[in-house]
């Protein structure tokens, strides 16, 4: 049912290793791979819940093992060439050098300023009414699944399944990734913030006062 | 389109990480499909202009400006804007404040989603598993981990990235700085007290 990105709650990390103040400094391949995906990304074959479902889909094996930026790679050569921008063939290298019917979407640098300043805003007018107040008791789907797409990409994580809360803030409608990751649509829908106590969360939870809140589609929501 | 493969068309270029990028931005560079300009001038703006220097002149104006504090607490996006802040993963700005009750603390246990106008590229911890996987369960002892004390009694709040919401951690004004200026307050605001993980600096 779940895939190996979900891993909110998973025992075994180890500790978290902090790092000095300011602008992390990336290696050259990895701010490479940075750019790379965000320059392909403005040939706009795809949008921003295939890309994320994209690094969710490789094989747990190469998830694992991937560091964050190689899986951005990965994911960018597997979409590359799922949405005929790229074949097989021109991966191994033995591509022909005519003109891509794309390469006049190309991102020149003098536009890169405008690309990013404008970025993907999700929020959408939407005729879905919102059936939940700030302060409502709220119960999850459980499972966390994609109702629409089996073994598709969802926002809900596993850890948060079944679980109650309670609505904290309103954030207007946005696009449904269950919906969008699969190019069915942007369907956009209310959006909210739930609260969450630990211990409705956790076996063991570490304070009893202490919460989780998550942005959750109100398609994930029962009233409770 | 499906949504699995057995072979994953990834496993076709090189496996060394470096040589992996190296021939997929050659090959795309050949079909007209990359301008390798356009990625030195993204790196540029990641590597050197946008970081958390952003996020502390936010925090330090709203340390000294009420009005101004009220009404981000109340809608970030557009105040923000004001200040140039905006764009690729800050569409939608939320903040969050640190008080003697509540400590804010921000992940994304799915992915790494992080407010880039605001706080740049995410540090490598923030995208661990480690991060992604404990500090929706375990967050005091993550913040055990970067050194930080609550005070007693203070409920941890931890906000999971799971849409595009963006979430900023406003944190608490420190003792001591009550005569300073919006410069020199930006100067105690480090990233992780952006994201919950720290708090500002006191000053010397």
């Amino acid at each position: 049912m779940t895939r190996v990105h979900d891993m909110g709650g998973r025992f075994g990390d180890g500790a978290v290793v902090p790092e000095a103040d300011g602008i992390p400094q990336l290696g050259d391949w990895q701010a490479r791979a940075l750019a790379l995906t965000l320059a392909a990304g403005a040939l706009g074959q795809w949008n921003i819940d295939v890309s994320r479902h994209a690094r969710e889909r490789l094989s747990p094996a190469d998830y694992g093992r991937f560091s964050y930026f190689e899986k951005w790679i990965a994911a960018l050569a597997d979409l590359l060439v799922e949405t005929g921008v790229l074949t097989e063939e021109d991966l191994s290298g033995q591509e022909g050098d005519a003109p891509h019917p794309l390469a006049d979407r190309v991102l020149k640098a003098e536009a890169v300023a405008a690309v990013l300043a404008r970025g993907g805003p999700s929020e959408r007018p939407s005729n879905v009414a919102s059936r939940f107040e700030v302060g409502q008791a709220v119960r999850t789907l459980r499972p966390a699944a994609n109702r629409l797409v089996d073994g598709g990409h969802t926002r809900l994580p596993a850890y948060a399944a079944g679980a109650r809360g309670r609505i904290v803030r309103k954030h207007g409608s946005h696009v449904l990734p269950d919906s969008n990751a699969h190019r069915l649509g942007e369907a956009p829908e209310p959006l909210y913030a739930v609260a969450f106590p630990a211990s409705e969360l956790w076996a063991d939870p570490e304070a009893p006062g202490d919460e989780v809140v998550l942005d959750l589609w109100q398609s994930y929501l029962e009233p409770a | 389109m499906p949504h699995d493969h057995h072979d994953h068309p990834h496993a076709l270029l090189p496996s060394d990480p470096a040589l992996r990028v190296k021939a997929l931005e050659t090959i795309l560079t050949r079909k007209g499909l990359i301008d390798p300009a356009a990625l030195d001038e993204i790196i540029d703006t990641y590597q050197n202009r946008i970081g958390p220097q952003n996020g502390a002149r936010v925090v330090a104006r709203a340390w000294s400006d009420p009005d101004f504090k009220a009404a981000l607490l109340a809608d970030a996006t557009p105040l923000v804007a004001e200040m140039g802040y905006f764009g690729r993963q800050g569409e939608h700005m939320v903040v969050v404040e640190n008080t003697l009750q509540t400590h804010n603390m921000v992940v994304c246990t799915l992915c790494s989603c992080y407010p880039w106008p605001l706080l740049g590229i995410p540090p490598g911890w923030y995208k661990s598993d480690a991060y992604r996987a404990r500090a929706v369960r375990e967050p005091r002892k993550v913040l055990a981990e970067f050194g930080v004390t609550l005070p007693e009694g203070a409920a941890v709040r931890v906000w999971d990235s799971t849409a595009e919401i963006r979430y900023l951690v406003l944190p608490m004004r420190p003792e001591g700085s009550a005569d300073m200026d919006e410069a020199a307050l930006a100067a105690l605001v480090t990233r992780d007290s952006m994201i919950g993980t720290g708090l500002a600096r006191v000053p010397a």
